[in-house]
């Protein structure tokens, strides 16, 4: 079934009879030529591009509760490129361009939004920084614009712009960045597999993944043995869980990131802006919430709940750039868990077993990147080399010295 | 939070920075491998690959606010809770460190 505006009419008119659940509910068969460990965002994704733009047949995603239940359902919903480093720069604009053909290649309204991202500065050395990362970004091919004081003013006039410590000076904008309805996103992705004949199977968790001399055979799951002749991991945040069925170790520790919604509110803020002087940042859903996140937690969680501190931390980011925010209601808060690697950038890579693929890695920007690393990961999947745009996500590159590390801080986790 | 340390009593988490698994105790001594590969195979380990478990897991925590003390504790990576707390030194000493 096609969506369209013309059949929701159609459908208004009958007493909506006709609509028929977006995707099957398949037992899994005995085997597969590709097993997708995880029905998130990536997974799914990753199902979609290896049955539609890589023509695999007999695909299933194997996903341990429903579809869309983790970070993809968790997350700020913030898509944007603005990147500085060249590994990452060129994939998150691939994603971009991909978030803003979506809808219409899966034929399902995932409500993108492209509102505009700005990062506040607050200093000449920030700005400074801000002008090189535009540059970098402008020369690969996405857009950005530096705003100054007065620009920022005409858009959000009630900043706090002479704040004594911090007072905004300016901005980097990428106009084409925004927010999309992050479900929509899994559900859109999942429609479109499952309309290609992948096999999305929940309730199904892996509890191990069985190799030959070598070469991954298939998996063990709570619902029996499934063979494959490829196996793709694609579940963020609990990456290291999976991956130690085989026993690997992985750069990556799992962390926990709060986020938070107000009360409903007129509308207020029509993009999206990040503090550059604590770690604030917030957009207002459609629905009126002001949507806004902080700093990671900062230690090893599994919980899909943080604590107190950050609480407070983000408060008075939101405080300190929006005096305002005090008079509304916290809503919701609640928690996500990332896998936060040693540079903070993400891994899509085959391992040292045959047939067996990692993706992961994400930190806190694993949404953005839903498409392109669904893409990039069927690619490698399919054709067993990398995509042009994600060659620099391999796991030797901590062996090599080539980390792509945007923030420079070091193998710390924690301060990504 | 609550820290149980070993000298002062319960402190909130908030006065201690955090590291991470507290294998980082046990560098490896680049000296003591055959040849330079090995040595190399030895700090990449070390330094990046974590075991990262749900679970109890013993890590890190610098008392930054306090006594700047260096503790190991041990605290459950689902649950949040705090099972044990002791100086790194003693763990490290215990293991035949500084000796």
């Amino acid at each position: 079934m096609r969506y369209s505006g013309f059949r929701v009419i159609a459908e208004a008119l009958t007493g909506h009879k006709g609509w028929k659940p977006a995707w099957r509910d398949p037992e899994p068969q005995s085997s597969y030529d590709y097993i997708i460990i995880g029905g998130g965002g990536h997974g799914l994704a990753t199902a979609y591009y290896l049955a539609k733009e890589f023509k695999q047949a007999r695909i299933a995603v194997l996903e341990k509760g429903y579809l869309g239940g983790g970070n993809v359902g968790r997350n700020t919903t913030i898509i944007r490129s603005n990147y500085l480093l060249d590994g990452n720069e060129p994939f998150y604009e691939f994603s971009l361009k991909l978030w803003e053909g979506l809808e219409q290649d899966f034929n399902y309204n995932a409500m993108v939004s492209q509102r505009g991202i700005i990062n506040l500065y607050h200093t000449d050395a920030q700005r400074d920084a801000y002008t090189r990362r535009g540059n970098a970004m402008i020369l690969h091919g996405a857009d950005a614009e530096l705003l100054n004081r007065d620009q920022v003013r005409a858009m959000y006039p009630f900043l706090n712009f002479d704040n004594a410590r911090f007072p905004i000076k300016g901005a980097l904008m990428q106009r084409r960045g925004g927010t999309v309805r992050h479900d929509a996103v899994a559900w859109g992705y999942a429609r479109g597999a499952d309309q290609r004949g992948v096999d999305l199977i929940q309730n199904c968790e892996v509890t191990g993944i069985r190799t030959e001399a070598g070469r991954a055979t298939g998996v063990d799951t709570t619902r029996g043995f499934i063979g494959a002749k490829k196996v793709g991991v694609a579940v963020a945040g609990n990456s290291s869980k999976v991956m130690s069925h085989v026993n690997m170790r992985l750069p990556i520790e799992s962390h926990v990131l709060q986020a938070f919604v107000s009360e409903g509110l007129k509308p207020l803020i029509d993009g999206v802006m990040t503090y550059g002087a604590g770690h604030f940042y917030v957009s207002q859903s459609d629905k009126g919430g002001l949507v806004f996140g902080g700093d990671i937690d900062g230690y090893n969680s599994y919980a899909q709940r943080g604590n107190m501190p950050v609480v407070e931390d983000v408060a008075e980011g939101g405080m300190s750039l929006i005096p305002m925010i005090g008079r509304a209601r916290l809503l919701r808060s609640w928690g996500g868990i990332m896998d936060m690697s040693m540079d903070g950038s993400p891994i899509i890579d085959k391992t040292d077993i045959d047939g067996l693929y990692f993706n992961g890695g994400w930190c806190y920007g694993g949404f953005k990147a839903t498409p392109a690393s669904g893409w990039c990961f069927a690619h490698l999947l399919a054709t067993d080399q990398p995509h042009p745009t994600a060659t620099a996500y391999r796991f030797d590159r901590f062996r090599k010295g080539l980390m792509i590390d945007e923030k420079g801080q070091g193998a710390q986790p924690n301060l990504h | 939070m609550i820290i149980n340390h070993p000298l002062l009593g319960p402190r909130d988490a908030q006065e201690f920075t955090y590291l991470g698994d507290a294998a980082l105790i046990d560098r490896p001594d680049g000296m003591a491998f055959p040849d330079a590969t090995a040595a190399q195979d030895a700090f990449h380990d070390y330094l990046y690959l974590r075991d990262n478990p749900a679970g109890e897991h013993r890590e890190l925590w610098f008392h930054e606010q306090g006594d700047r003390s260096w503790l190991v504790v041990t605290r459950n990576t689902v649950t949040h809770e705090i099972t044990k707390v002791e100086f790194a030194r003693d763990v490290a000493r215990s293991r035949g460190r500084s000796k």
